[in-house]
C-alpha cells in the first residue's frame, strides 16, 4: 500500500511517500525533510507535491495518510495535522496518528533503554522513555531538562545536547519511522485511533482581575 | 442563472471557523450556497477577549467537520468545486495558519486553484452576495480588529486606504466599555441591546480626532474608553448607581457619530456616491440607522450586508474567491504564508517570495 507520511512536531518539516509491503520495513519512495522552525506553513504542501512528483505517484493512488501528532510546539504541529486531516477528507483516506517521539524511538532501534527528547521551547523539553524492546514505558511529558528522570536510561535520541548522555540518531521523526510505528494497524486496514494533538500544555490565558481605575480613589 | 463556477471559502483569522460555498455565473453574478460557522467565542468569554491559542486549537478541531457541513448544505460534491479561497491575513498568526494549511490541502487534493485573500477585502466582497455588483465605493470596515476607511475601485484591484484607527478598533472599544459596565463578551451585541433603552444625550462623550487640525479620515477610540471609565468612577465616588443603559447609549452614539461622519466626509470629498459598511460592528443597529439617515441627507447610497454576513464568515472569503475566479486571476502559490499583518493593498497573495520581498 502507498502511504503519505507527514510530521511538523519538531523544527523539521517532514513529508514522505512510502510503499508498505505485506511484510517487512516500509520502503521510502521519496522524502523531503527541511529543518526550518519558522516556515512549516510555507514548506509542507510544496514538499508533499514534490515527493509525489519525484515518485511519479498521483494523490489518488494513495491508500493512507500517517501524521505525527506531537508532542510539539503548537503552531507548527497544527500545520501538519490540519494538512493530513484535510487531505484525508478530500481524498477519502484514513488518517493514522503517531506519537512523534515514538517515530524517533523506532528509528533509534534497540540497544538499551532509551530516552527521546525534543525541544518544547520555553526552556522545556518533551520526553518519553522506552524499554529494551522499544515499548514506550513513560510519557510523553513536558518538563524542564533537569526534571527529566534519567535513572536506567543508556541512550538519548532527539535533541542531543541537554543531558550529557550518549546520543543516537535520529534527531527528528522521519517518514519511515512514522509509518513503521503504525505498520501493523495499516496492514490490518484497521480504523485509525482518534486524531488528537498532543499539546501537553494548557493555553496561556488568564482570567482578568479587577479593572484598573483611571482616576485616583 | 446557473452557476458556472463553485468556490469554497475558508476563514480562520480570529475565533470563527467559517466555511462558505459560493456559485458564480458567466456574467459575474455571485450566489450564496452555504455559510457554515463553528465559533469558539464561548471559550473566550471568561477571559474577556479572544485567546489566540484557544482559537487556534478550536480551528484545528472544527476545520474538516465545517468543510463537510458546508459542502452538504450547498448540495455540491467535491468534484463540483472550481477553486478554494482562504483568508491569508490579516489576523491572528496561529489561527490563520490552520485555515491556510487546510485550504492548500483541499486545493491540491481537488486539483483546483488556491486563492489566498485579504480578510478586509472579503468583508467588502460579501455585500455582492446580497446587493449585487459593487460600483466604485467608499468602504467603512469596522470590527474588533479593524477600523478603516478604504476607497474601492474594484474587488479584484488593490484597495486604497484613506484612514484607520490610530489606537483601539471600534469593536475593541465596545468590548472594553461592556466590561466596564458589567456586560458580557463580545461587547457589541450587549451594548446594542441595553442602549436601546438608554438616552444617548445623557452624557456627551468626546468624539476622537474631530478637531479642525485632526487627520480627516483617521479614528481614535482609546480616549473615549477612558472618558467612559472616568464618568463611571465619578458616579461611584458620589455613591450614584451607574445608569448602564444611558452610559451605553451615550458611548455608542459617540462611536457611531464619528464613524458615520468621517465616512460621509470621505465619500463627499472624493465624489463617491456609494458607502459600504462591513465588519462585525456593522451589525450594530444604531450604526446602521445613523448611517442610513446621514447617507440619505448627503445623497449617498448605503450598502450594509445583513448582520450574519457582517461578522466573520467563510461566505465572504468564497465571495471574493468567486470574483477572482470570474476575473481569471492567477492562483496563489502553494508556499504562501499566513500573514498576520497582510497590508490592505494586497487583496490576493501571490507567492511567499512576492509578499516577503
Amino acid at each position: 500500500m502507498l502511504v503519505l507520511a507527514l510530521d511538523t512536531a519538531t523544527s523539521a518539516v517532514t513529508a514522505g511517500l512510502l510503499r508498505l509491503p505485506a511484510a517487512g520495513f516500509p520502503e521510502v519512495l521519496a522524502e523531503r525533510v527541511t529543518v526550518d522552525a519558522r516556515a512549516h506553513g510555507e514548506l509542507l504542501m510544496p514538499s508533499v507535491c514534490s515527493v509525489l512528483a519525484t515518485a511519479g505517484v498521483s494523490m489518488r493512488d494513495l491508500d493512507a495518510v500517517v501524521c505525527g501528532v506531537g508532542p510539539g510546539p503548537f503552531t507548527g504541529l497544527r500545520v501538519g495535522m490540519v494538512t493530513a486531516a484535510a487531505l484525508g477528507d478530500a481524498l477519502g483516506l484514513p488518517v493514522f496518528p503517531v506519537c512523534s517521539l515514538d517515530a524517533i524511538a523506532y528509528r533509534a532501534g534497540t540497544g538499551g533503554p532509551l530516552l527521546v527528547i525534543t525541544d518544547a521551547r520555553r526552556r522545556e523539553v518533551y520526553w518519553a522513555r522506552y524499554d529494551e524492546s522499544g515499548a514506550r514505558i513513560d510519557g510523553p511529558h513536558v518538563d524542564r531538562p533537569l526534571d527529566v528522570p534519567l535513572a536506567g536510561v543508556s541512550r538519548v535520541a532527539g535533541v542531543p545536547d541537554v543531558l550529557g548522555l550518549p546520543v543516537v540518531p535520529p534527531q527528528y521523526p522521519d517518514p519511515a519511522g512514522l509509518v513503521a510505528v503504525v505498520a501493523t494497524t495499516l496492514r490490518a486496514r484497521a480504523t485509525p485511533g482518534p486524531f488528537h494533538p498532543l499539546y501537553l500544555r494548557r493555553p496561556d490565558a488568564w482570567e482578568p482581575g479587577p479593572r484598573k481605575r483611571v482616576t485616583p480613589v | 442563472m446557473t452557476p458556472t463556477g463553485i468556490v469554497l471559502g475558508i476563514e480562520s483569522s480570529c475565533d470563527e471557523t467559517g466555511v462558505g460555498v459560493v456559485g458564480v455565473s458567466g456574467d459575474g453574478t455571485v450566489t450564496l450556497l452555504a455559510d457554515e460557522i463553528a465559533s469558539s467565542v464561548d471559550e473566550h468569554a471568561r477571559f474577556g477577549g479572544v485567546v489566540p491559542e484557544v482559537a487556534s486549537r478550536a480551528h484545528l478541531q472544527a476545520m474538516v467537520p465545517t468543510v463537510r457541513r458546508a459542502l452538504r448544505t450547498a448540495g455540491v460534491v467535491p468534484s463540483d468545486v472550481d477553486a478554494v479561497a482562504v483568508t491569508a491575513g490579516p489576523g491572528l498568526a496561529g489561527a490563520l495558519l490552520v485555515g491556510v494549511a487546510a485550504a492548500k490541502a483541499y486545493a491540491v487534493a481537488w486539483d483546483v486553484p488556491l486563492y489566498g485573500v485579504n480578510h478586509l477585502t472579503a468583508h467588502i466582497a460579501v455585500d455582492t452576495l446580497e446587493h449585487g455588483p459593487l460600483p466604485p465605493a467608499l468602504a467603512l470596515l469596522v470590527s474588533g480588529g479593524h477600523s478603516s476607511l478604504l476607497q474601492v475601485s474594484s474587488l479584484v484591484a488593490p484597495l486604497h486606504p484613506l484612514g484607520a484607527t490610530i489606537d483601539d478598533a471600534a469593536g475593541e472599544a465596545f468590548d472594553k466599555v461592556a466590561r466596564l459596565l458589567g456586560l458580557g463578551f463580545p461587547g457589541g451585541p450587549f451594548i446594542d441591546r441595553v442602549a436601546a433603552d438608554g438616552d444617548p444625550d445623557s452624557v456627551r462623550f468626546p468624539r476622537g480626532l474631530t478637531g479642525p487640525g485632526d487627520a480627516r479620515y483617521d479614528f481614535s477610540f482609546s480616549g473615549l474608553k477612558t472618558a467612559v471609565a472616568r464618568h463611571v468612577e465619578a458616579l461611584g465616588r458620589q455613591g450614584i448607581a451607574v445608569p448602564v443603559a444611558d452610559v451605553a447609549a451615550a458611548f455608542q452614539e459617540a462611536v457611531v457619530d464619528v464613524l458615520t461622519a468621517k465616512a460621509i466626509r470621505a465619500a463627499t470629498d472624493r465624489g463617491i456616491d456609494t458607502l459600504l459598511i462591513g465588519g462585525g460592528v456593522a451589525a450594530n443597529s444604531r450604526l446602521r440607522a445613523l448611517a442610513a439617515q446621514r447617507c440619505t441627507a448627503a445623497g449617498v447610497r448605503l450598502r450594509v450586508p445583513r448582520r450574519r454576513l457582517c461578522t466573520d464568515n467563510g461566505a465572504m472569503v468564497a465571495a471574493l474567491g468567486a470574483h477572482l475566479l470570474a476575473a481569471a486571476a492567477p492562483a496563489s502559490a502553494l508556499d504562501i504564508p499566513a500573514d498576520p499583518a497582510l497590508p490592505i493593498t494586497t487583496s490576493l497573495v501571490g507567492s511567499s517570495s512576492s509578499t516577503r520581498s
